[in-house]
């Protein structure tokens, strides 16, 4: 599947390494990939988002303007990127975070309340690995092996302690069925 | 193949750039470059080499011309408003005739402009990176793995003609991640009978100088400096040809701006539209022998991050046989695949 | 026959450019003889500087390099940085040091660069014609300042020795004068001791060198070693400002 992922939410959440996540499957998959921050003051406390393509051919535009994956981890972002997302795309939103209903019947909707469950399971600050488990078990692009090891990889070796919690996000997540 | 890292690209050009034998490295920070700075600052006390944080941009390329002069491998980066501050000393070191590599990630200007990406440097870059006759090698990456690559040939290429070159990326190379490789890390640096490490009494004092009050003798210097222009105008353009074959219509696009047209293009070639595209490498040297393959197409399209520099090189190689449309954006704002669809469809009579 | 005197291997046999009278000439002369007497001058690289010391990289008997204006401590830094074994020194005037160069000096002189300056300061730009400099006294009159220098205008006078002398980087710092024989003498002994520090590697050095400009003065050589004694050495006084040579080193 040719990926077009748009993650999008405040800066803090998580949103850059969600995607470097995502971009580390692929690698160990054998795809090409991008991954593309936007950058600039909203990177210090404002909004953030974050491109991923990933794709069998090399990749062309690195900016994901049409999502076939989106995923939003706050009401403005939500509403900035809803219009834009391919239709028969999916749409992830954090329901502990943003509670709307979704305004396009041509798209996917699903929602986990990431930030509710992430608190509940002592994982505070992980609600972006939860997701990811989740996104990965709907939209299947890519394996749950693939991203434990995307994970592995991406965790810095100095922050190792973290591990366990981010493999344990991510297994809540791709195990969460609504 | 060798491990391939996830890496962003300020950080695979500083890492290219070390692999490269750059020992030296002067900076300032500046958005969206800073990450060179950062990763510099971390890696070389880790292997015995230098990074200086300046005082200022102008200081920081004038700590390169003194480590050109002293024969080491230096560089400096930074992003458009400070390269314009290092023009001075870019002048000198062409003028001086030293090596060195210098970075500019783009950034929306005049002025301060802004910081996303941009490709509005062209001009500077390729016609006027200071005051005087001269040049400077510049490379134009469109990925991380080529910024990776470019990396070491900037530096030989710097050497072996012994002027500066320069890679000119832009925000959106600098900030994005894409999986790269590196090369064993071998490089030849080259013989530097003319650097300064001390005579030791061993032979005459070395000069390193751009100051010559005698008109006919500065006119001498220019004219052996633009031989050797010649010999390189020659042999070290590159550009990368893509859907070339049998092509109807011809875009245009360097760096990332060239992502986005190939993406067009492809989608433009399902359509039916026979379109191709080149790509140049180097943009000084410009590839006008690469570009005489557009002479004989029914339309070129140029796609820029800018209100159109380099389509003027394109019209000069093109030299009036075909018309040349543009299509781009600026001051940060980076034209999509759609609208590059678009200028294709219509310039090959399509609705 | 004995020799009772020989020109120092310190410079070059070319002649230099200077006008007479100046005294660009003595200092080049006592930094060409510090080298040698140090034993450094296969070892040393010179920055020159732009102003009336343009071309000193052709009057210096080691290796030079010719930087922009003012940015001959950025330069230096840049080599000294790739070759911390040479001996590095700049030597610049009183525009080129203290006004465009402002930053690169007081940069390089905070970092605790472990490089000497030579600073020869004459109150004047002599190289574009006599224009008011960064160092120019109060009421002194030049081309840009034909009814003196109005402080109201055109502000104070540095003083760069007192300035520096503030940053923990600097080493060394002295004001010497070269408009008698026994100054001469005291001027040669601070510049030895400048290349001293540095091959002690204890950080920045600098000698100033109060020197004079007869020709953009408007006054004959004679008279203008009595300027720089009575009117310069007031302003500037001469003597040591900072020398941390005795304490440990690296």
């Amino acid at each position: 599947m040719n990926v077009q992922m748009l993650l999008a939410g405040f800066g803090g959440q998580g949103i850059l390494f969600m995607g470097k996540v995502a971009a580390a499957t692929a690698m160990i998959d054998g795809k090409h990939v991008s991954w593309l921050p936007s950058y600039g003051p909203e990177m210090r406390g404002g909004t953030a988002n974050c491109s991923v393509c990933i794709d069998e051919r090399e990749i062309g535009c690195p900016i994901v303007l049409a999502p076939n994956l989106f995923v939003a981890f706050n009401r403005p972002s939500f509403e900035k990127f809803i219009s834009a997302v391919q239709p028969d795309g999916t749409v992830f939103v954090d329901s502990s975070l943003v509670d709307l209903p979704c305004p396009r019947e041509d798209v996917h909707f699903c929602t986990i309340p990431a930030t509710v469950m992430a608190q509940q399971n002592g994982l505070n600050g992980l609600a972006n690995m939860l997701m990811l488990g989740y996104l990965t078990k709907v939209s299947g692009f890519t394996s749950i092996q693939t991203l434990f090891q995307a994970v592995n990889d991406t965790v810095p070796s100095s922050k190792v302690q973290m591990l366990k919690k981010n493999l344990k996000a991510v297994a809540l997540g791709y195990e969460f069925t609504g | 193949m060798g491990k391939k890292f996830l890496m962003k690209g300020n950080e695979a050009l500083a890492e290219a750039a070390i692999r490269a034998g750059c020992r030296h490295f002067f900076g300032y920070p500046i958005t969206p470059q800073t990450e060179v700075a950062a990763y510099m600052a971390k890696q070389m006390p880790k292997i015995g080499g230098t990074y200086l944080q300046a005082e200022s941009e102008v200081a920081a390329i004038n700590m390169v011309l003194g480590a050109a002069a002293a024969g080491a491998r230096a560089m400096t980066s930074s992003s458009s408003p400070g390269i314009s501050l290092k023009t001075e000393g870019i002048s000198y070191i062409i003028g001086s005739d030293l090596p060195c590599v210098i970075v500019n990630v783009m950034r929306g200007g005049p002025g301060l402009g802004g910081i996303q990406p941009s490709q509005s440097d062209y001009w500077q870059a390729t016609r006027a990176l200071g005051h005087g006759d001269g040049h400077a090698l510049v490379l134009a990456p469109s990925s991380i793995q080529e910024i990776v690559d470019l990396m070491g040939k900037a530096f030989d290429l710097a050497e072996e003609y012994r002027m500066p070159a320069m890679i000119l990326a832009d925000g959106m190379l600098g900030q994005m991640m894409e999986p790269v490789e590196f090369s064993k890390g071998e490089y030849q640096e080259h013989q530097k009978p003319w650097a300064l490490t001390g005579h030791k009494n061993k032979r005459p004092p070395n000069i390193v100088n751009s100051l010559y009050l005698n008109p006919s003798e500065l006119e001498q210097t220019i004219l052996d400096r633009f031989d050797r222009y010649r010999l390189i105008e020659e042999k070290e353009t590159m550009a990368e040809s893509f859907l070339m074959e049998g092509a109807e219509y011809g875009v245009t696009a360097y760096g990332i701006a060239a992502r986005v047209a190939k993406t067009a293009v492809l989608a433009a070639r399902e359509e039916g539209i026979k379109v191709g595209l080149i790509r140049p490498i180097t943009l000084w040297p410009f590839p006008k022998t690469e570009f005489a393959a557009f002479q004989e197409l029914c339309g070129v399209l140029c796609v820029e991050l800018s209100m159109g520099q380099m389509v003027e090189d394109v019209r000069l190689a093109v030299n009036g046989r075909c018309p040349v449309e543009f299509v781009g954006h600026t001051g940060g704002v980076v034209p999509t695949p759609d609208e590059v669809l678009g200028a294709i469809r219509k310039m090959a009579g399509v609705s | 026959m004995s020799v009772v005197f020989e020109k120092t291997k310190g410079l070059t046999d070319k002649e230099t450019h200077y006008c007479p009278g100046c005294t660009h000439g003595i200092i080049h002369r006592l930094v060409g003889e510090s080298l040698e007497e140090l034993g450094i001058l296969g070892d040393s690289i010179g920055v020159a500087p732009v102003g009336c010391a343009v071309m000193a990289y052709d009057y210096f008997n080691c290796d030079m390099v010719e930087a922009p204006h003012g940015r001959a401590p950025a330069v230096a830094t840049g080599i000294k940085r790739v070759h911390p074994s040479c001996i590095v020194f700049t030597y610049q005037g009183d525009g080129d040091l203290a006004a465009i160069g402002t930053a690169e000096t007081v940069h390089a002189a905070t970092r605790g660069e472990n490089i000497t300056i030579i600073f020869v300061n004459n109150a004047i730009y002599g190289m574009t014609g006599g224009q008011m400099a960064p160092t120019t006294l109060p009421g002194q009159v030049t081309q840009t300042t034909p009814y003196g220098r109005d402080t109201a205008i055109a502000g104070y006078p540095i003083r760069v020795c007192e300035m520096l002398s503030t940053l923990d980087g600097v080493a060394f710092a002295e004001r010497v004068a070269v408009h008698d024989v026994p100054h001469i003498k005291k001027a040669k002994a601070a510049i030895k001791k400048a290349f001293q520090t540095q091959i002690a590697k204890k950080g920045f050095s600098i000698v100033e060198v109060l020197s004079t400009c007869p020709t953009n003065w408007g006054l004959t050589p004679v008279e203008a070693l009595s300027w720089l004694k009575d009117q310069m050495i007031p302003y500037y006084p001469l003597g040591n400002f900072l020398d941390r040579t005795g304490e440990a080193g690296e």
